[in-house]
């Protein structure tokens, strides 16, 4: 059949492709040539159920819940007249002899196939569920992702059960404890496999000790009992190799246990195109354009990496959709010459993992993690072997994305660089 | 003159405040804040802790089942519960608008406000 064209397909309708959407519009680009493919039944994305409160503080100066941020792009978008479907998924993305074509299926459009003159990835994310932690024990139901458990509270109206063991203290943990808590669920225990959380401490804060629900640090759950309902977890503290220590077996009767184990972007798609991925971020290879090894094809969101703070996203997006919009333009070709980043000593991984030789024109901005907590630390930024920037940190963890920025004053310096690092060392 | 540890919830740093409250159970000092809403924080906390509260309302008339919603500015944390109470008695009938006060002065002057707008059944998308 014959596949229509769009100057840009956005792939998701969250905070990442109603930012990248915006932008390319902003950029130039007509609104009935740009079409937001959107899966759910309302745009939004995942901040439609996150309904506490903590978004746009950098972006806003305010903290706004999550439906509050996303309505403000969303009403951007409506009245840009920016293009979008709904309950539509897309079914494949391939690229081939520099063309783009998306595939999908949608109730009021039927199957269709459209040509893009760019195409903006922006995903987002899933959990890890228990099929991905091999928890032994038996198939009862009452057990869900966290991110399943808020979906089901704030969407759905449905209380995910009454006495809740949750596994994992990641953000999206704590916010459900203290939701499941206030909506009268009784929380026994937090139980987080690393000796540190990895959510903020201010969440720790107002979602556990608000409620004096307890959290046990290096410990996991090592089985999972019941029928049809879960009846009762065996939590066991775990030594410094994260394995259960014996005899330290404790088992807790519950009828729900919640997991809040990680976060795998979602790019079935982007593998479906074989585009280049990182294997540390589980996002796409992107170069400072935010584009991707097909031309054309750029990324941003969770899908890239998961994010933090939603304004991060934002940034990210508006990025990504402005290349795209350059792409079309011309202004972008893929680029043969790249400067790698690398990310040393504690750095986990950098996004973007290479930056083009030949656009060294504009601040480019570095997103990287670190593997452990580290205080009183310093970012070292290097070209090859020479010094070119150093950042002080009081704390440095997992759980916060951080950043730097190449400014003129470096970037003038990279000219002849094969490699940039970042690294963490001690003051 | 005693000692306590907290962690400032105003903003994402969540800086570590060490507050020297004296024996009248006022704030002495406050240390660890990086900027002054740590320190109002740390002797609202002492004096009288206060929390904003999001939650969920059922929603009629509209494609979806839940609005959700929160308190446009801070009640005591031990009114949590009752004002929970409270927005679980609520029911909104769509059209909605993102801000509309659902319910003025829920608890202790503060009003609950709608945070997403919500189109009536039978309006297009």
């Amino acid at each position: 059949m014959e596949a229509f064209e769009k100057k840009i397909i956005v792939i998701g309708g969250g905070p990442a492709g109603l930012a990248a959407a915006i932008e390319a519009n902003k950029s130039g680009i007509a609104p009935d040539e740009i079409l937001i493919i959107e899966r759910d039944s309302l745009l939004g994305g995942i901040l439609n159920q996150c309904i506490h409160a903590g978004f746009g503080l950098h972006t806003f100066g305010e903290e706004l819940t999550g439906p509050e941020y996303a309505g403000i792009f969303i009403d951007e978008v409506k009245e840009r007249k920016i293009g979008y479907v709904l309950d539509s998924m897309v079914l494949s993305l391939t690229v081939e002899n520099g063309e783009r074509i998306v595939t999908f299926v949608s109730p009021t459009l039927g199957f269709q196939r459209v040509k893009a003159g760019a195409v903006v990835l922006a995903m987002g994310c899933r959990e890890r569920t228990r099929g991905a932690l091999n928890i032994p024990g038996t198939r009862p139901a009452g057990i869900f992702s966290a991110g399943t458990a808020q979906r089901y509270v704030n969407i759905e109206g449905f209380m995910p059960g009454k006495r809740v063991v949750i596994l994992g203290s990641g953000d999206i943990g704590l916010i459900m404890a203290r939701r499941l808590t206030l909506e009268g669920a009784k929380v026994l225990r937090v139980a987080e496999l690393m000796p540190f959380s990895g959510g903020l401490a201010r969440n720790i804060a107002q979602c556990l000790d608000d409620f004096d629900i307890p959290l046990y640090l290096s410990h996991t759950v090592t089985e999972i009992r019941g029928r049809e309902r879960v009846e009762g977890v065996t939590i066991a503290e775990v030594d410094e190799k994260r394995r259960p220590i014996p005899g330290t077996e404790e088992y807790v009767e519950c009828d729900t246990l919640l997991l809040s184990v990680g976060l795998v972007p979602e790019n079935e798609l982007t593998r479906g195109a074989d585009i280049e991925l990182d294997p540390v971020t589980g996002g796409a290879v992107v170069d400072s354009d935010m584009q991707t090894s097909a031309a054309g094809v750029f990324a941003c969101g969770n899908v890239l990496q998961v994010h933090d703070l939603v304004d991060f996203v934002t940034q990210e997006a508006y990025h990504a959709g402005h290349s795209a919009a350059m792409f079309t333009e011309g202004g972008i070709r893929a680029a043969d010459d790249y400067i790698r980043t690398k990310g040393i000593n504690g750095v986990r991984y950098i996004v973007p993992q290479k930056i083009s030789r030949s656009r060294l024109g504009d601040d480019i901005k570095l997103f990287f993690r670190v593997a452990n907590i580290y205080r009183d630390a310093l970012i070292v930024l290097r070209a090859d072997d020479i010094k070119l920037n150093v950042i002080k940190k009081r704390i440095c963890t997992p759980g916060e994305m951080e950043n730097l920025v190449l400014d003129k004053g470096i970037r003038d310096k990279l000219a002849n660089a094969s490699e940039i690092t970042v690294a963490v060392e001690e003051r | 003159m005693t000692v306590r540890n907290l962690t400032c919830i105003i903003c994402p740093v969540g800086c570590r405040l060490t507050v020297k409250i004296d024996r009248d159970g006022k704030v002495a000092t406050v240390d660890g804040n990086s900027c002054p809403r740590g320190k109002k924080y740390a002797i609202s906390e002492i004096t009288n802790p206060v929390r904003t509260l999001t939650s969920t309302v059922r929603l009629e008339n509209s494609s979806e089942k839940l609005l959700p919603v929160r308190t446009d500015a801070s009640i005591p944390k031990a009114a949590l519960f009752d004002a929970m109470k409270r927005i679980k008695t609520i029911k909104v009938i769509a059209p909605v608008k993102r801000g509309d006060i659902i319910v003025p002065n829920i608890i202790s002057g503060a009003n609950l406000i709608a945070c997403a707008n919500a189109k009536c059944l039978n309006d297009g998308k």
